[in-house]
């Protein structure tokens, strides 16, 4: 995000005297600049200007040749001492200075960018009582091939004294503000735009660094042609091209100390002077220039989209400037020219995003063509996105840069390069110009209120878009419907409808100023019964002893393979990203419990080792998964076309699941501990159906990743499947490295819950006749499952039973091999009178009949 | 001695001590009914008797010697049925008198006595109560799905509904109902994951807007046909491809409210957030709206909420980094596109749009300082928040 070194931007508004670099954001912030941070340079301490008052090389037995140096210091000199006036002595390795230099010297006190504190030290057997400093080690560049000699880099001697403060010559106490720029403000992508902005929220004046004179453009200059063949939703890659041509800049010139200084600040590196000074104009106007090696294009300049080579595969090449070659696409706009009359022939850069490698300046580039052009938004961003090459150009023009500004900026560029560089331009100007004229915006004066909740007066309005640079007409007589004509100024491409201008409105006027109102919905229909249910069923669980925890949904394709799932299980039809985080992580979790454990083995690394978690979430499945279809948004997509959208997605049906380990009791003073068993899964899928209010049948089941003889299957009463509980397979367990007999279970809570909400109770009264109990054992085959034989014993008992349930299961020689007691208590009640002894025996009769059909049971 | 040999309160005591020979009065003792002294003296001595009994078991002994059957009274009772006529009504009066107070004595003493006992058992029947007492695991609720529901609450409260949708959404639902113009930065900026193949159009959502798209399409007949307004929040799974760090995390939860009605304005919108805001941090929470960009509203803000930890007074403070405001949320007037794309009018229905980020929200209402707390499933975590929050 653009960086605005203050002194900068205090050039094109004036800053609000005494204001600190936070008072600048606090201002930026209320229009819809957010700070992002506020940098200054990390030099502290006393950092001074010195000159070289003598020079001693010393050669030393490690192969180094270091200078001693007495320094003048001015007031932080030490007194006259021996053969040396007063001054400071310093050890230097660097050898790129003389006596009489002017240097920076960071005095001991003093902490260098690191951070690196500098303390008189005593090396290659001199005291040395400072550092000489180069540029990296003040942080204002990459250069560390020498020192810094001041004359060298911007300062005149005669403006120099010893001792004089650095920090404040060399900018080093200045505070740069780093601003978040929205994808809607590209124009804040400069200081010019941050400046507007500045005055917009305090009302201080702007200068517009942009306002320089340019000269009309000529017949004769550079040929420059726009050739676009495939123009992006209907534009035109390219609308403007102004190129202008400087010669004979000084090779050896180098960019002034201040703009070198600005660069650093605003994160750039300093290169050369030509590209410093595109760099400064881009980075103070918004306007990304290029400059070519006059000598290695021969025009005309050619703006086309890349071509598709004959086997349409791949296209034309181009290295660009990063030295990556790339495959263009056909869709890429391209800077191209025409070497030995070929026209539009060579490829010499990807437009508004990185030039070629071919066209570069060079340390011997006298001569240069400069480029200020304006492209296509979506063209740039596409070809951006696409190369996977941001640069500060494409995200200026991705963003939108103002057309109007090439010629000045190109202006503004060749101003810099002449006074430094010592160039001449040349008096031809090519200038193409096809940029549309903005399209005004019709709005009712009301309209700002209408939708802000506020008065504004017309005035105030017609003021507030003036002062953003729109061009406001009628709309003069006092009445809210009164339409107001408004041309946007070229650099807020954003501002496009009606409601674009209530923002500007708003934001001008100010958002504190926004009064607060409660509106009053009508009255609402509270949580629907999924939502209420579905709170229910985590309190439930909670209170029965699980704890809620939240996994990742994402699965490696091995993670169905450690599941046991069988090759032909709906559980294996996961739906697959084309991006995941982790390459081996791309499919999302087909059931909860995939990655339920995942978390699970995070609580057993840490030292857990009783643990009951669940977790309530969407598993998905691809199953009729189909490409979606984006309709137009310009209207309501008809029911067809939204029910298609409905019907290509995944299948994303809510479940909850539960691992539960170790014990459901430890060991403690009331006794012995008690391990979670396959029972205790069980039970807790059943204080889910209970919540839920649906009734379920447990039957026994063989079903990955479950025990096949220990786990539980549960449906509803018209046999629906709803989930499996039980112990995990032993094999399951080991290959996840879970603690053996963990144990587990996954309901289809959507099922569920829709089965309670079906299920409305209809209550029946409460009898208060007396209860009559019948304890029952029936000698049956290990094969009958007690779940059967009760049901068989209810249906028995018909319409006086009030409850039937297992209390005791016996096995052992009483009772023969391979088979089992089943002790079932049944208790009896009629509604409206007391049971009689004849009733009790008919109900047994008719219960011990039933078994012994149904099960081969005995009565014991 | 264990709370379980103690006999429950209320049962007769288990005599242990044979009556002694010496107080058991033998017949020579008896008394004449008419003799008033020896009456009188065998009232005295009863009730020494009783007042010296100390236990159950004694008053037990005493009642047997002095109002038994074979005591000196019952005795002297008996004798009255064999005197004369005229002696009769002197004796029954002298005697039945004597044998009243005796026998008030006694009941007055065993209910003493029994409270005594009573009183006994109680105390040698008390238990450690500090001992651990929970047998089982303890549960608790994750705080983000907590913190989402005592969301939900605050507008439910107001009428307002909860709306849900799906996770894997539809690009058009996600982006393009939404005004996410296809080669817009913002659209590049929400890192998407997208469902394999990359033109499937289906991804999973990037934030919970397309559940607002999801709610106008469903309501919008309820809308436009009887002028129900639509008010709904969505809270959420969300998803984009942030690496997991200590302020990251790839999959998040948002809060999302939307409104469209006729005539609601941006300071609707203010009403809504400075309400919510008191629901979630008091009656003192400040909120602070500035200018902002996001594509399905016009005008935009951030939502910033006045640091509730030191106010804007601590330069050093550590939940708002010292800029007295701490940033909530995104919010603004729904686009006219993204009503539009709903079949709905712009120019008859506006509304606003506002969301939050329900793991920042609890980060610096609990100050939780790394995001992995939330998401790496440990139960500690959860159990600090227990059942609510």
């Amino acid at each position: 995000m653009p960086r605005v070194p203050l002194t900068w931007l205090a050039e094109s508004v004036d800053l609000v005297p005494g204001s600190s670099a936070e008072d600048v954001a606090a201002a930026l912030v209320r229009v819809g600049l957010e700070e992002e941070g506020i940098h200054g340079s990390d030099v502290t301490g006393p950092l001074v200007v010195g000159r070289v008052l003598s020079l001693a090389e010393e050669s030393h037995s490690n192969g180094k040749t270091i200078s001693y140096c007495r320094v003048d210091v001015g007031g932080h000199n030490d007194p006259a001492e021996g053969e040396y006036p007063a001054s400071r002595g310093i050890v230097c390795g660097a050898h790129n200075f003389a006596v009489g230099d002017w240097v920076v010297v960071a005095l001991p006190g003093a902490v260098l960018p690191g951070p690196f504190p500098i303390t008189a030290r005593k090396t290659y057997g001199h005291v040395s009582d400072g550092m000489i400093c180069s540029q990296r080690e003040l942080g204002l560049g990459d250069d560390h091939t020498g020192i810094i000699v001041l004359t060298r880099f911007g300062f005149d001697a005669a403006t120099l004294t010893p001792g004089q403060d650095a920090l404040a010559l060399l900018g080093l106490g200045e505070k740069t503000l780093e601003v978040n720029v929205t994808p809607d403000r590209g124009y804040c992508f400069s200081i010019r735009g941050v400046a507007r902005e500045y005055s917009h929220a305090t009302g201080q004046p702007f200068r517009d660094p942009a306002a320089l004179a340019v000269p009309a453009p000529t017949a004769s200059g550079f040929e420059v042609q726009i050739d676009d063949a495939a123009p992006i939703r209907g534009r035109v890659g390219c609308d403007r091209f102004v190129a202008r041509t400087v010669r004979g800049i000084d090779v050896a010139a180098e960019s002034p100390a201040w703009m070198k200084r600005r660069l650093t600040q605003a994160g750039m590196r300093p290169i050369s002077l030509a590209v410093d000074v595109t760099n400064y104009v881009m980075l103070e106007l918004g306007q990304p220039l290029h400059a070519y090696d006059l000598a290695k294009v021969a025009g005309p300049i050619v703006v086309r989209r890349a071509r598709a080579d004959d086997r349409a595969a791949a296209g034309e090449k181009l290295t660009t400037l990063d030295d990556v070659e790339r495959v263009l696409d056909v869709e890429d706009l391209l800077i191209t020219d025409s070497p030995d009359g070929a026209r539009a022939s060579r490829v010499l850069g990807l437009a508004g995003v990185m030039g070629g490698a071919s066209s570069e300046i060079s340390e011997t580039t006298t001569d240069l063509l400069l480029e200020g052009a304006h492209f296509d938004p979506v063209s740039i961003a596409r070809t951006a996105r696409r190369h996977k090459l941001g640069s500060e150009a494409s995200r200026r023009f991705e963003r939108g840069v103002d057309p109007a500004l090439a010629p000045h900026a190109v202006q503004r560029a060749i101003n810099l390069l002449v006074e430094f560089g010592g160039g001449q331009v040349d008096a031809e100007v090519t200038d193409l110009n096809e940029v549309a004229a903005v399209e005004p915006i019709e709005m009712p004066v009301g309209f700002p209120a209408r939708i802000v909740g506020m008065a504004f007066p017309g005035d105030e309005v017609r003021e507030a878009l003036t002062r953003i640079g729109c061009e406001v007409t009628g709309g003069e007589e006092p009445v809210g419907d009164a339409v107001l004509t408004v041309v946007p100024p070229t650099w807020r491409p954003d501002l496009g409808s009606p409601i674009d201008l209530v923002e500007e409105v708003a934001r001008l006027h100010g958002y504190q100023q926004l009064p607060s109102v409660l509106p009053v919905a009508p009255s609402g229909r509270g949580l629907t019964h999924s939502q209420r249910v579905r709170r229910s069923v985590a309190r439930a669980l909670a209170e029965h002893g699980l704890t809620e925890v939240l996994s990742y949904p994402f699965i490696a394709p091995e993670r169905l393979d450690e599941l046991m799932l069988p090759s032909d299980c709906s559980r294996r039809d996961a739906v697959r990203l084309a991006n995941p985080l982790s390459e081996a992580q791309p499919l999302l979790r087909t059931t909860v419990l995939s990655t339920l454990v995942d978390a699970v083995k995070v609580n057993l690394g840490r030292g857990a080792t009783d643990l009951a978690v669940f977790e309530i979430g969407r598993a998905y499945r691809a199953e009729g998964t189909a490409r979606a279809a984006r309709p137009a948004i310009d209207a309501r997509p008809s029911d067809a076309e939204l029910a298609a959208l409905d019907a290509a997605l995944p299948s994303q049906p809510r479940r909850v699941a539960g691992v539960l380990i170790g014990h459901r009791v430890p060991v403690g003073w009331q006794g012995a501990a008690e391990p979670f068993e396959w029972s205790d899964a069980v039970a807790a899928a059943l204080v889910v159906a209970r919540t839920v209010g649906a009734e379920v049948t447990v039957t026994g089941d063989a079903f990955g990743p479950w025990h096949p003889g220990r786990c539980a299957k549960l449906s509803l009463a018209d046999g629906e499947y709803v989930g499996h509980a039980g112990e995990l397979h032993p094999k399951v367990l080991e290959t996840l490295g879970l603690p053996k007999r963990t144990v587990a279970f996954e309901l289809r809570l959507d099922a569920l819950i829709a089965a309670g909400e079906r299920l409305l109770v209809a209550a029946e009264p409460v009898s208060g006749q007396p209860l009559a109990k019948e304890d029952l054992a029936f000698v049956v085959d290990e094969a009958v499952s007690a779940g059967a034989l009760v049901a068989t014993v209810r249906d028995a008992a018909g319409d006086l039973l009030e409850d039937a349930r297992v209390f005791d299961v016996y096995r052992g020689e009483q009772v023969g091999a391979g088979k089992k007691s089943v002790a079932i208590t049944v208790r009896l009640r009629a509604a409206d009178h007391t049971l009689s002894a004849a009733e009790l025996l008919g109900v047994r009769g008719a219960i011990v009949a039933a078994v012994g059909a149904a099960h081969g049971g005995v009565l014991r | 001695m264990s709370p379980s040999d103690n006999p429950p309160v209320g049962a007769p005591p288990a005599s242990t001590n044979p009556v002694p020979a010496a107080a058991v009065p033998t017949a020579a003792a008896a008394i004449s009914p008419l003799d008033a002294a020896a009456v009188a003296t065998a009232v005295t001595a009863a009730l020494a008797a009783v007042t010296a009994a100390n236990s159950l078991d004694a008053l037990k002994d005493a009642r047997l010697a002095h109002a038994g059957d074979r005591s000196p009274l019952a005795l002297a009772n008996r004798a009255i049925g064999r005197l004369g006529a005229t002696d009769k009504a002197a004796a029954g009066k002298l005697v039945g008198q004597a044998r009243g107070r005796v026998n008030a004595a006694i009941a007055a003493r065993q209910v003493e006595l029994e409270a005594e006992r009573d009183a006994r058992v109680l105390i040698e029947e008390s238990v450690d109560v500090t001992l651990p007492v929970e047998r089982g695991l303890l549960g608790a609720r994750h705080p983000l799905e907590t913190m989402q529901e005592r969301m939900g609450d605050v507008f439910i409260a107001m009428g307002w509904e909860i709306a849900e949708g799906p996770e894997v959404e539809t690009e058009w639902h996600n982006f393009d109902a939404l005004n996410f113009d296809p080669d817009h930065p913002a659209r590049a900026m929400q890192d998407t994951f997208f469902v394999e193949p990359v033109d499937s159009g289906l991804l999973l959502r990037t934030h919970t807007s397309p559940v607002q798209v999801r709610a106008m399409l469903e309501r919008s007949a309820a809308l436009l046909d009887e002028g129900r307004g639509i008010y709904v929040v969505c809270p959420g799974k969300t998803f984009r491809t942030d690496e997991l760090d200590a302020t990251h995390t790839p999959v998040f939860h948002q809060i999302e409210g939307l409104a469209i009605d006729k005539g609601l304005t941006m300071a609707h919108l203010k009403g809504t957030l400075d309400h919510f805001a008191r629901a979630m941090f008091g009656p003192d929470a400040v909120t602070r709206l500035r200018p902002s960009y996001f594509p399905f509203t016009e005008p935009s803000a951030e939502m910033d909420l006045r640091c509730f930890v030191c106010g804007g007074s601590d330069p050093d403070c550590r939940t708002c980094s010292g800029t007295g405001w701490i940033e909530w949320g995104g919010c603004g007037m729904t686009h006219p596109n993204v009503i539009r794309a709903a079949g709905i009018d712009p120019d008859v229905y506006t509304g606003f749009a506002f969301g939050m980020g329900v793991e920042r929200t609890l980060m610096f209402r609990h100050g939780v300082t790394d995001m992995r707390d939330m998401v790496e499933g440990d139960v500690r975590f959860s159990q600090q928040f227990g059942m609510e929050i």
